[in-house]
């Protein structure tokens, strides 16, 4: 495994546009562990919320893009309540969502989901929410 | 004349002793000695009570002697003498038996043997007190003058606080200029003043305080002598320049056609044949670097007969020739002077590893450079007015790499400690490559960081949160050259990946290590020092200035590499020690030396040759060893190596140690 910085993390585009959507500066994130600790969803993840500010930190967003992390991320706001430094994880994860979803790709088609009629509302509002513009 | 109304005190030190020592029993036990006239038990004899109960004993049962049965003497045993003293009885008739570490701890889970071996040591103790003499402390004058060696921060502090005290104070700095690595630094962390700034006030005070004498561009060459009486020889090394008519004016310098580099900008910029270190130099006086002035290699050629012009030749005196004061005069004008003081503060500082020792590294790239180097082309007085640039092409870097711990936390390719003041100069650094050049990429490799000092956390996250650095953990193991980039190959152990970025600069955090010769002075001083080259203080936490020779202290980065505020501090500290040392008329000191009978004294010698004090001499015309008072140490290396036992510590004879030793010894 291997990444090669290209230019400084701080120029790039999409890093700047996740501190824009966010409002946050991940670059203030100093790598303590506290919010993977306490997230109830950290099991489930393929990279730890730690490791989503060291990937933006070094201006690989192209990975977290690919992630499921940010999908699922479930917004209890643990992580955001406990950061030392103060991030606001959870907006974070939206922001990276968001850039995935301003592409305008639907990844889910209402009209293709078999179980529509036995899920409850939420979870389509929910699947809606993170899975389409 | 032996003691025969001994009284022993037993202390329970609350449960300590008492909760596994059976006290009433040893107590007991004791008292059925004929020479005791009193043994009782008490439950902390440290404590005013425990202190009384001796002072009015000796008086009630006429003691003439008395063990304390508690915790090492280490602790108390001058609690306990001078009791005894108020008491009326001489101190040195006063022993300490460590009934707490040697039977109360080791043997917790077994009371019985703990009780029987606390009889034991107090009875040896006894056999050892009865033959103890009753002894004066020995008086030794003092000067009252001090010598600091080092005119760095700590050594300049040093220096100010002794001569404010009114004691005469000799500096004595290797240099031309006295300042140290301060001098060289761009900016300080963690309030980025400027360091000549808040430096040079002090070292004008130096210059003018009508207390200090300098001696810059100057050695210790040896010292003899002891605590309080110090004789010092200093060499004067030669400048070619008579100091006293120098102005300082700086117009040899212009004139002088010899460039090489400097020394003071550790090789980043030039300096002429004649110079002076820089504009702020204390004393500001130019000096003639023999190896690199033309005039004075080829006088030294000729003199060594190999070059022989055949007529006189017109050599370079350009120098010389604009001196207004004719002060250049080209003469080999070293000279030994020398100084009596009564204390010592040893501030030699300390050195960094150089960036070749890291090949891995790059270190043979122009463009890798270690921190300090940096500092000098961060500086705005540098030879780059503080906009960095590569030394290769004169480019200013649109990136830097800074590396952590180069050669730090690394036992096997350098040293094992934390350097300390590294990781907080590299992030100072970090920031003023963005204040100057916010357009330049910095990253910043780490293993950890350690911030550790008032603002210092504060700094870290300043340099994250506002300055833009990229900070990446993990240590990187190779740096090579790409075309006009160097490639950085470190690792983010936080993601788990190989990280790699094309810079071009790269900045080494190389490890702290004592200054180039300082061990040869510490033999001068006789004071120890670990294999890195850092002086040894006597105890780390509760006697970190002092050394184990009476007389001589330490400050500063001498004695492990440091920031200024605690260099600063430790100089402060030093000059106290010393300041408290000669403020007394006349000094004190255990009488327990070495003594010689010079009846059976065969002046082999062997005593002499043992001494790590150099207190023995053997006298030529009675041919038997003689021990200076002042110098020995009592520490007894001489008795145990006399093939007669003539040399013995008084106090710890032969002879009472035997007999302690057999009681010890006796079938349990
Ligand atoms: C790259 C770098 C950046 C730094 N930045 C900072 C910073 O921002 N803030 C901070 O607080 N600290 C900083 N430091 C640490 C700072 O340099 C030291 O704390 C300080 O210089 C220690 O002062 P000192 O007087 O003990 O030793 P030194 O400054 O090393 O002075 C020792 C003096 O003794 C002289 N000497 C040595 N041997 C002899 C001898 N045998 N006889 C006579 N004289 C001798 C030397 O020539 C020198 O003048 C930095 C260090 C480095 C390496
Ligand atoms: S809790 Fe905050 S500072 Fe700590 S790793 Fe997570 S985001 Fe970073
Ligand atoms: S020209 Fe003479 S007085 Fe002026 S700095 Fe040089 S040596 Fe000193
Ligand atoms: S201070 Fe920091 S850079 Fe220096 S050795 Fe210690 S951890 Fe490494
Ligand atoms: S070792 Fe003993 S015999 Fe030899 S000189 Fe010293 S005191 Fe005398």
């Amino acid at each position: 495994m291997k990444y090669t910085i290209k230019k400084d993390p701080h120029e790039d585009e999409r890093v700047q546009e996740i501190i824009e959507i966010s409002g946050q500066n991940i670059f203030s994130c100093y790598q303590c562990g506290r919010c993977s600790s306490g997230c109830p969803m950290a099991e489930f993840m393929d990279i730890l919320p730690n490791q989503v500010f060291m990937y933006l930190q070094e201006g690989d967003v192209d990975t977290l893009l690919k992630a499921k992390t940010p999908w699922i991320c479930a917004a209890c706001f643990t992580c955001t309540v406990r950061c030392p430094v103060g991030l606001d994880l959870a907006a974070v994860m939206e922001a990276i969502r968001e850039l995935q979803l301003r592409k305008n790709y639907d990844f889910v088609d209402p009209y293709k989901v078999e179980e529509r009629d036995i899920l409850p509302p939420i979870a389509l509002v929910s699947n809606f929410r993170k899975f389409t513009p | 004349m032996a003691m025969n109304r001994i009284g022993v005190f037993i202390c329970h030190c609350g449960r300590n002793i008492a909760g596994t020592v059976d006290v009433k029993r040893v107590a007991e036990e004791i008292g059925k000695r004929e020479d005791v006239v009193l043994s009782t038990t008490y439950i902390f004899m440290c404590s005013e009570p425990g202190q009384k109960l001796i002072e009015e004993s000796i008086k009630k049962y006429n003691l003439d002697g008395v063990v304390v049965a508690n915790c090492s003497p280490t602790l108390h045993e001058k609690t306990m003498r001078n009791a005894a003293a108020r008491g009326g009885l001489n101190p040195y008739r006063v022993e300490i038996a460590n009934i707490r570490e040697w039977a109360a701890w080791p043997h917790e889970d077994n009371p019985e043997a703990a009780t029987r071996k606390a009889i034991r040591i107090i009875n040896a103790t006894i056999e050892k007190l009865k033959a103890n003499a009753s002894l004066e402390p020995i008086e030794v004058p003092v000067t009252r003058r001090a010598l600091v060696i080092g005119g760095g921060v700590a050594g300049i502090q040093a220096a100010l606080d002794l001569a404010d005290a009114g004691i005469e104070t000799i500096l004595v700095e290797k240099e031309p200029s006295i300042g140290g690595n301060m001098f060289r630094l761009s900016e300080t962390f963690p309030t980025l003043d400027c360091p000549q700034c808040i430096l040079t006030p002090k070292m004008n005070d130096v210059a003018q305080h009508p207390n200090i004498k300098l001696y810059a561009y100057s050695e210790v060459e040896s010292v003899e002598g002891y605590m309080g009486n110090f004789k010092v020889r200093i060499k004067k090394k030669s400048t070619f320049v008579d100091w006293d008519k120098c102005t300082g004016c700086g117009e040899c310098l212009r004139v002088c056609p010899i460039s090489v580099k400097s020394e003071y900008d550790l090789g980043m910029g030039e300096r002429k044949a004649i110079y002076i270190v820089n504009e702020q130099a204390v004393p500001l006086k130019a000096l003639i670097d023999e190896n690199s002035c033309i005039r004075l290699q080829f006088e030294k050629k000729v003199r060594e007969g190999k070059i022989k012009p055949k007529k006189a030749v017109k050599i370079c005196s350009k120098c010389a020739d604009v001196c207004e004061p004719n002060a250049i005069h080209f003469k080999n004008n070293e000279e030994i002077v020398e100084e009596e003081v009564g204390a010592i503060v040893v501030a030699t500082g300390y050195e960094v590893m150089p960036a070749e020792a890291f090949p891995e590294l790059g270190g043979k790239y122009p463009d890798v450079l270690t921190a300090l180097q940096f500092e000098r082309l961060l500086a705005p007085s540098g030879p780059t007015a503080g906009i960095p640039r590569r030394p290769s092409d004169g480019k200013v870097p649109e990136s830097i790499a800074f590396i952590h711990c180069v050669g730090s936390r690394d036992p096997q390719n350098g040293v094992p400690y934390c350097s300390r003041i590294c990781c907080m100069y590299t992030i100072k650094q970090a920031m003023l490559v963005k204040h100057a050049l916010p357009k330049t990429a910095v990253y910043d490799f780490y293993i950890d960081i350690r911030s550790n000092g008032k603002g210092y956390e504060e700094f870290y996250h300043r340099a994250k949160e506002e300055y833009g650095v990229n900070f990446i953990r993990g240590k990187v193991s190779k740096v090579y050259k790409v075309g006009d980039k160097y490639r950085v190959q470190g690792v983010d152990t936080l993601t788990g990946r190989i990280i790699e970025v094309d810079v071009d600069m790269v900045i080494l955090a190389t490890a702290a290590k004592g200054s180039t010769g300082v061990k040869e002075l510490a033999k001068k001083l006789r004071i120890p020092y670990d294999e890195w080259g850092w002086l040894k203080e006597t105890h780390l936490k509760l006697r970190p200035l002092e050394t184990p020779v009476g007389g001589v202290f330490i400050a500063g980065a001498a004695q492990f590499v440091k920031d200024i505020t605690d260099s600063v501090s430790q100089g402060s500290g030093a000059a106290a020690k010393a300041m408290t040392l000669l403020s007394r008329p006349q000094l004190e000191k255990e009488p327990l030396l070495a003594k010689v009978d010079t009846e059976i004294c065969a002046g082999c010698g062997r005593c002499k040759d043992q001494c790590a004090y150099g207190a023995i001499s053997i006298d030529p015309v009675r041919h038997v060893a003689v021990v200076n008072e002042a110098l020995c140490e009592g520490c007894g290396a001489c008795s145990a190596n006399c093939p007669t036992t003539a040399i013995q510590v008084v106090n710890f004879k032969k002879g009472q140690i035997i007999r302690a030793v057999d009681v010890l010894a006796e079938v349990f």
